[in-house]
């Protein structure tokens, strides 16, 4: 019948296995009230089984017509089955044949499947090929009918049905041991102990051993499952030891009786199914229980700092600029965003504002954690579905965006306000041609037509400086560079002429030479299209080549905001002023160069004096709290 | 793709040789004694003899091969040694009953997997949990005996289905649907468990990749994202999953024909197995091995066009 899936045990679980121990594992299975009601229901079922002759003095196998289909008596206290034998005394002794047929079938798969993978995983060459070759052959075949054919070949014998079983069910082992080795055996610690001199099969049980185990364990808990329904199956076909009470063999007597007593069904059933069950919740649990925490849930996000509130007192930030907001094209005020965690809220941005005026370019500066992506995300309505949002303002050309629904937004995103991200390759859908995840968008908020939306997407190709935009557009993310990936998605961000662009990191991902033809195509892109754009990133050089004005962020919150030759010539927080050193000493040349050339001349031109405000917009705005819809990933 | 279909198509043929082979050789060099079962154990030494000669057991197991063999490749599969009946005729009435369960519940598995995993991927909490929990229990209860309790509870008791027999297409689509229903749908469970807990899988991951949140920066509607764009992104390793489960769909189809009294190829191999009638066994073998090659094939297919990478690299 069905062999489980060992893949996906397989990657996840392993280094995880090597961190904890066994005996951590053990008491988080403790702690999960599934996995004990299934230990206690297996212990029951197996020291019933076990002690049989004890709970019934009746022989299951012992028929008397008398008998046949008798109700619930004191001498049968479950009654009679089809030819009078007792259920109650076949219910116990079919238990022994069933979970001793099981474990003897795990027992045949686990003493194949563990060293053939372990050979195969460590020592691959021929032996690996052959042994996935045959393991794949085996997994081909239907199980069932291979046992019909092994029965009538040899003869009707239960247990060595499950032990061919155990052979069938082998490359499941030998798949989860062998994926799990080869993955171990890349990892540093076991290449030294190779260098140093160790035996291999000093490292197989020292560094190997260890990371199968447990994975060992959960497939077996869901083997003795299989096991037992397929040696059901077989005997409810009428095949298998005929002297031998079991479940399947129940099955087949209540079944011949279906329209007279189908009560008979019940018992069988009932503990096939909850043995059955409580065995592959069991290796879910183990499974659970390896994992750890991965069942509090994801962790928020990169970078994501913890801040006491009030442990350190902070000097408010430093806004030297006019704070009018009649000509803004975004106001954001009192933004605040913060994930649940285990150890409680944990705020990655407190109350951050910032403006961005028609044809504006803001860089976002801070190090990474210091929520500047957190911030770009929010005003999209990007971040993940548990992050707790607040605004107390995100107004855009007039609009208030954090109270729109999921509709009206969607005719923002993408259209007034664009998207550029930070890794090209990743942010590509890979199953799409780029010409289809290009014109969808453009055809869906300008209204064109299927021909039309493919001119202009070629167009936008062209303009982005792709060379040959007819077989770009047809070609797959895979089949074109990383430099190539970033200006399609800068094509598709700028396609439905946004007036607000919001770039996170749009060049770190990418070669030096890249990243100069990159810059230097927002740019251009930008004063054509008289763009606002927020530009995130950590590179002062970058912030020199293009921003208009900048705003540092330090965990979470704004340090100060400036314009920028202000800010080169005359960093007034401590954060900013080491944010500058450190991106002179080790500046690459050319942002050095374009660097001195800004603080020149900013240095040349009437320097403002940088006045400290209030903390914009945390007061101002009658205090009204926006819980803006996240769509991102739950 | 003309080469990797190519190299399908032989491996699989492979498979179903090797397969072929063990069996033969299986049947044919144990123990047993069909023979003496088919003549009775009254019969005289000389007529055991006869029918030996009669049925070529006299030959050496690979001349007897040999012969199976060269019929087969020419579509002549034997006859029962029991019956008398032509293996591939018998084959053929048998063969549309197992496909009609067997492909309808693939069907099933199919459809209701994604349903259940990408309502559980994308909705979360609560119903997240069901399915879950639906899945663990959907794998662990066989199949048959998910179709016992579908045959007593809605054919019997309630008499919705018919709990027994089969409607041939031909005569009746309607009469068809409704005979088919509760086999398919009882043999579909534990495929839908485990398929609906892949899509979920691969949903959650998907859903959660950069190029997700990419496309939803550019506003394109809900639907195209979780349906054009994640579900495609999501599909390919559940196609895994799913083929893995066809062959426990093959198998589970011999237990389910015996609870709702189909005459389909798996009650074939129950009896042809139970007698060691080496023709009709090998026949059920070479058909049910090269069903699963086929919808193998079939979901590679599928998986390479839904994956531009294995297409076009």
């Amino acid at each position: 019948m069905k062999l489980p899936d060992s893949d996906d045990t397989t990657g996840a679980v392993a280094p995880a296995v090597a961190a904890q121990g066994r005996a951590g594992i053990l008491r988080r299975l403790l702690r999960n009230p599934v996995a004990v009601t299934c230990l206690v229901l297996l212990a029951l079922i197996s020291l019933a089984s076990l002690f049989a002759p004890l709970l019934t003095s009746q022989d299951p196998a012992r028929s008397s017509l008398t008998d046949s289909l008798a109700p619930m008596s004191g001498k049968h206290p479950l009654g009679g089955d089809g030819v009078g034998r007792d259920v109650l005394a076949r219910l116990l002794y079919g238990g022994r044949t069933s979970l001793l047929g099981a474990l003897l079938a795990v027992a045949v798969a686990v003493v194949i499947g563990v060293p053939a993978g372990l050979v195969a995983g460590y020592y691959r060459k021929w032996f690996d090929a052959v042994s996935s070759w045959v393991s794949n052959l085996l997994m081909a075949v239907p199980a069932i009918i291979v046992l019909l054919v092994v029965m009538s070949a040899v003869g009707q014998n239960t247990y060595l049905a499950m032990a061919v079983f155990g052979v069938l069910m082998s490359p499941g082992v030998f798949r989860l041991i062998r994926a799990s080795v080869i993955s171990v055996r890349e990892e540093l610690y076991v290449d030294a102990a190779r260098v140093s001199g160790l035996t291999d099969a000093r490292i197989i049980r020292r560094h190997i051993l260890p990371v199968v185990q447990a994975p060992t364990i959960i497939q077996a808990a869901q083997m003795l499952g299989l096991g037992i329904v397929i040696q059901s199956g077989l005997e409810f076909l009428g095949l298998g030891s005929a002297s031998q009470a079991s479940w399947g063999s129940m099955l087949n007597d209540a079944f011949g009786n279906i329209y007279t007593k189908p009560e008979l069904m019940v018992w069988p059933g009932l503990a096939l199914a909850v043995t059955v069950a409580a065995f592959g919740l069991l290796g879910n649990a183990l499974r659970d229980a390896l994992d750890g925490t991965a069942v509090t849930g994801r962790k928020p996000s990169r970078g994501a700092t913890t801040r006491k509130p009030g442990a350190e007192k902070k000097a408010p930030p430093v806004i030297s600029e006019a704070q009018d907001t009649d000509d803004a094209l975004l106001v954001l005020e009192g933004l605040t965003v913060s994930y649940p965690t285990a150890q409680g809220e944990k705020t990655v941005v407190d109350g951050v504002s910032l403006t961005v005026r028609r044809g504006e370019v803001l860089g976002l500066v801070g190090e990474s954690g210091s929520g500047k992506s957190q911030t770009a995300f929010a005003i999209l309505g990007l971040l993940p579905r548990e992050a707790q949002v607040a605004t107390t303002r995100l107004e855009f050309d007039g609009t208030e965006l954090g109270r729109l629904g999921r509709a009206a937004m969607n005719r923002y995103r993408g259209h007034r306000i664009a998207y550029v991200p930070q890794e090209p390759m990743s942010n590509l859908d890979p199953s799409f041609r780029i010409g289809a995840q290009l014109v969808e968008p453009v055809r869906r908020h300008l209204g064109l037509s299927a021909a039309e939306a493919r001119t202009k997407t070629l167009g936008l190709l062209e303009r982005v400086g792709i060379s040959d935009p007819e077989r770009v557009f047809r070609a797959y993310p895979h089949q074109i560079s990383g430099g190539m990936a970033q200006r399609v998605l800068i094509a598709g961000a700028v396609s439905c002429e946004p007036d607000l662009l919001i770039a996170d990191e749009p060049t770190t991902a990418l070669d030096v030479t890249v990243q100069a033809e990159v810059l230097d195509l927002m740019r251009s892109l930008q004063s054509e299209r008289n763009m606002g754009v927020i530009l995130v990133t950590h590179d002062f050089g970058v912030v020199a080549d293009l921003c208009d004005r900048v705003t540092v962020m330090q965990t979470g919150a704004v340090v100060e905001s400036a314009p920028v030759d202000q800010l080169f010539a005359d960093p007034q927080h401590p954060y900013t002023r080491m944010l500058l050193a450190s991106t002179l000493e080790d500046a690459e040349p050319r942002s050095a160069l374009s660097l001195s050339r800004t603080v020149s001349a900013s240095a040349a031109g009437a320097v403002g004096i940088a006045g400290t405000t209030d903390p914009a917009g945390v007061t101002n705005s009658a205090g009204i709290t926006n819980t803006g819809r996240q769509e991102g990933p739950a | 793709m003309i080469v990797f279909l190519v190299r399908r198509v032989v491996a699989g043929l492979v498979l179903v040789l090797v397969i072929a082979t063990t069996t033969f050789a299986l049947m044919g060099l144990t123990g047993s004694d069909p023979v003496r079962q088919i003549v009775g154990q009254t019969a005289t030494q000389q007529q055991v003899t006869a029918k030996s000669a009669e049925l070529g057991l006299d030959q050496p197991f690979v001349v007897r091969y040999g012969h199976w063999l060269a019929d087969a490749v020419h579509g002549n599969l034997g006859s029962s040694w029991f019956s008398g009946e032509s293996v591939t005729s018998s084959l053929e009435n048998k063969l549309p009953v197992t496909l009609s369960i067997v492909l309808a519940a693939l069907l099933v598995s199919a459809v209701l997997s994604t349903v259940l995993g990408v309502a559980a991927a994308v909705r979360r909490g609560a119903l997240d949990q069901v399915v879950q929990l639906l899945a663990v229990l959907g794998f662990a209860v066989p199949s048959f005996l998910v179709a016992l309790v579908f045959a007593v509870v809605i054919g019997v008791d309630l008499g919705w289905l018919p709990a027994t027999g089969y409607v041939p297409l031909a005569d009746s689509a309607g009469g068809w649907l409704r005979s088919i229903t509760l086999p398919a749908l009882s043999l579909s469970v534990g495929a839908i468990a485990a398929t609906a807990q892949q899509v979920r899988g691969s949903m959650v991951d998907v859903l959660r990749a950069d190029y997700i949140r990419t496309l939803r920066s550019r506003g394109i509607s809900e639907r195209s994202l979780l349906f054009r764009h994640a579900l495609r992104n999501a599909a390919p390793a559940a196609l895994t999953v799913l083929a893995l489960q066809f062959i426990g769909l093959v198998g589970g189809a011999v237990v389910v024909e015996k609870v709702f009294g189909l005459n389909g190829i798996g009650s074939q191999a129950t009896s042809a197995g139970s007698q060691g009638d080496t023709p009709v066994v090998m026949g059920v073998v070479v058909v049910m091995v090269a069903l699963v090659v086929v919808v193998n094939i079939l979901m590679d297919l599928a998986y390479g066009w839904l994956n531009p990478k294995v297409r076009v690299g």
